[in-house]
């Protein structure tokens, strides 16, 4: 296959418009823009249709990318949608934030030549191009759902993407789905976590109320396990209980003066400026707080998101702390890449030590040491051990720490038949989440921990069909 | 769902209590628990300790004292008006068991919060002392619901228009010297309060407990703007607490980082007085 496909000469992928890094680096609006038509079918056509097509396994969700991007390539774009939508609630949401080059175009045949099809934005056109196009009415129409008994009930504890996808699942099969969200909207990370420049609120939304559409009840402000216990769900009629309420609780690296006032957890920023519109202050009442040098701890996806927030709230300068170098880290490349073109800097081979401030508790420094990389060990990975002796300060007014999440205890200390592992995650069969509770399921990062949004959605997936397999017999 | 029953001005402009239908929250919140409320679309979300609740008729108690926008904000809703968000109970609930006497300090809006937990210590059979502190007797709260059941209360007035003249703590103090039987004291107040609590009652040897009141964006866990130190241990307020053995946390890192935001605060509220 590999032959083959090197010896075809390749047309490379079909590139994407972006907004100028130096004008969007100031502003929130999504930095991506999208496949024009024209754009999305000249992609299309570069797939070569595989008999035995490899790209949907790479697929947590299954999506079956041949199809649909054959669809596409003929311009039938409500057919393509229809065929994505089978396996995936949530495409336009997928098609901008899923790390398509570890998954699908990773398996994608092209992939040996650098140039795989472009499938992640073929998903994001098709969904986009969707709901630009159709009413509510139609898109449940083409659908064709099963009519929603409202006596057959099935309750979603979070509403992050592993509940959306199951509550899509069950509803277009007729179940009545209940989501229960603590917070006061509906969305989880897409709504909290993830910057508007990266996933439109507007996009989470449309995918909410499509849902909607399906009959599904969002109730916020319910907090699982506090408002309301999985036994009275189950008292109040519901077959069963996903629960899908993300990992969530901030870690912090224990450092001497860490809970210095302008040191805040990746979450919190986020939090305040996403969920609360703290960047709107003060006409919005959340205040984000305000740094002009800025430093990040972390190199993932969350440190990336924080970095290129803090440029738009004006920081003159941001940098991203790493222990290791650029190329281990695990942020997606496109992710990083972005972030350097709008101007963050990296600090690489460094770790935080401690912080320093002023008598009032303000942070003024931060104190880091010089890392090295050791030989590669088995595994490959080169572990990175602090320099004797090397340290050094940078100035900082915020610093925010995206060094990652553990397990929310929320609702597993107050549900005590539920059995947890070692680390406060709850225990669930990888293949349907069925927990240590009868009818209770649980998947996305409250089972895994921090993980991808279309792991979350993969476990929805799993654990709706099993629920259906039950309830339905 | 989340509209206010009853309406009862405390202190004129400064606190109020509302009674608030919130049959679900109603029938969980213990002693202890709070909620986080948002009042408009563009609003922030602020925790607020249940001051009592009424589980058959499906009611919460709130008491607030006028200090930010969103408090101000809260105080110009009459009865009938709806509460836009309601989050709750949340927090762990204090632990309560039947052990004797338990001393429960309060001093200002704290009072409000202390009286669920001394409300709650009555109802399992503690012999409650409270000891209750402001800046004068009008400022004084709920003194007569907490003479319902307490077997004393004790008052202390900056002024000494009612009670000791002088500190809460001094009449603490005083107490814990008299009664060698105090098996638990309880303080929710100022940080500064809370501190010399815990000061006082470091010499009796006498388990002790506050009741943290740190910033909170989410209430659920998520976030960390509530950590503490106690014990030389990062902690969340929201969901490890909002009590802690009071010996063990760091009052003045708490009260550092109850100031991070006070001049976005200030401004918040200088445009809510414009506008209004």
């Amino acid at each position: 296959m590999q032959k083959k496909a090197k010896t075809k000469k390749i047309r490379p992928r079909t590139p994407m418009s972006m907004l100028d890094p130096g004008k969007r680096a100031r502003e929130f609006s999504e930095v991506a823009l999208g496949y024009s038509l024209e754009e999305a079918v000249s992609e299309a056509r570069r797939c070569l249709q595989c008999k035995k097509p490899t790209c949907i396994k790479g697929c947590p969700v299954d999506v079956d990318c041949k199809s649909f991007i054959r669809m596409v390539a003929e311009k039938d774009l409500h057919g393509a949608f229809a065929r994505i939508k089978e396996t995936n609630s949530l495409p336009a949401i997928c098609g901008r934030v899923c790390p398509q080059e570890n998954q699908c175009e990773k398996t994608c045949k092209l992939r040996p030549t650098g140039q795989p099809v472009a499938i992640g934005r073929l998903e994001r056109f098709v969904a986009d191009n969707f709901y630009a196009h159709t009413s509510c009415e139609e898109e449940t129409g083409s659908m064709e759902c099963i009519p929603v008994d409202e006596n057959i009930k099935v309750a979603a504890i979070g509403s992050g993407p592993s509940s959306l996808t199951l509550a899509g699942y069950l509803a277009a099969q007729g179940v009545k789905v209940s989501v229960f969200e603590a917070l006061h909207a509906p969305g989880g990370v897409l709504v909290y976590g993830i910057p508007e420049f990266r996933l439109p609120k507007s996009v989470v939304q449309r995918e909410i109320d499509s849902l909607k559409n399906l009959q599904v009840d969002f109730l916020c402000n319910y907090v699982g396990g506090m408002t309301v216990s999985l036994e009275e769900l189950f008292e109040q009629g519901y077959r069963a209980v996903f629960i899908g309420v993300g990992a969530g609780l901030p870690r912090f690296m224990n450092l001497p003066g860490e809970n210095l006032i302008g040191i805040y957890s990746a979450n919190e920023y986020l939090t305040r400026v996403n969920l609360m519109h703290g960047y709107k202050f003060p006409e919005f009442d959340t205040p984000v707080p305000p740094g002009d040098n800025v430093v990040v701890i972390g190199g993932g996806n969350v440190a990336m998101d924080s970095a290129r927030t803090a440029l738009r709230l004006g920081a003159r300068r941001v940098r991203v702390v790493y222990r290791r170098t650029k190329g281990e880290m695990p942020a997606r490349r496109e992710e990083l890449e972005h972030a350097l073109e709008e101007g963050v800097e990296l600090e690489i081979l460094a770790s935080p030590i401690s912080f320093q401030g002023d008598e009032q508790g303000f942070l003024q420094k931060v104190v880091l040491q010089k890392m090295e990389l050791q030989e590669a060990d088995e595994s490959g990975r080169r572990k990175p051990v602090p320099v004797p002796e090397a340290f050094y300060e940078l100035d900082t007014d915020l610093a925010i720490m995206a060094v990652g999440t553990g397990a929310n205890m929320v609702l597993t200390q107050t549900t005590p038949g539920l059995e947890l592992n070692e680390r406060g995650y709850i225990r669930a069969d990888p293949v349907t989440g069925e927990t240590s509770m009868n009818m209770v399921f649980a998947g996305g990062d409250i089972v895994t921990g921090a993980a991808t949004v279309v792991e979350a959605m993969g476990a929805g997936r799993r654990s709706a069909r099993e629920i259906l397999k039950r309830i339905k017999g | 769902m989340n509209s206010i029953v009853k309406k009862r001005v405390l202190i004129p402009e400064r606190v109020s209590e509302m009674t608030i239908e919130a049959p679900l929250i109603a029938s969980k919140a213990r002693p202890g628990n709070f909620v986080v409320l948002r009042l408009t679309p563009e609003g922030e979300r602020i925790p607020l300790t249940i001051a009592d609740t009424d589980p058959e008729g499906g009611r919460i108690v709130i008491v607030y004292l006028v200090m930010g926008k969103t408090t101000a904000l809260l105080d110009t809703l009459v009865q009938g008006d709806r509460i836009l968000d309601l989050c709750g109970p949340l927090g762990r609930p204090t632990r309560i068991e039947k052990q004797g006497t338990v001393v429960c300090v309060g001093g200002g809006t704290g009072i409000a919060a202390m009286h669920h937990i001394a409300k709650g210590n009555h109802q399992a059979g503690n012999k409650v002392i409270s000891v209750i502190g402001a800046r004068s007797r009008d400022l004084l709260l709920f003194k007569p619901e907490l003479e319902k059941f307490s077997h004393t209360v004790l008052v202390a007035t900056d002024d000494g228009s009612l009670g000791h003249k002088g500190l809460v703590t001094e009449v603490l103090e005083k107490y814990l010297q008299e009664d060698p039987d105090v098996r638990e004291v309880i303080g929710v107040g100022p940080v500064p309060m809370m501190k010399a609590v815990a000061r006082v009652t470091e010499a009796f040897n006498v388990k002790t407990l506050v009741s943290l009141n740190s910033i909170m964006v989410d209430g659920l866990g998520m976030c960390g703007a509530c950590r503490v130190t106690v014990g030389g241990k990062v902690r969340f307020a929201c969901v490890e607490g909002p009590e802690f053995e009071a010996s063990q946390v760091d009052f003045d890192e708490l009260m550092k980082r109850l100031n991070a935001f006070k001049p976005q605060e200030q401004e918040s509220m200088e445009l809510f007085k414009q506008r209004k």
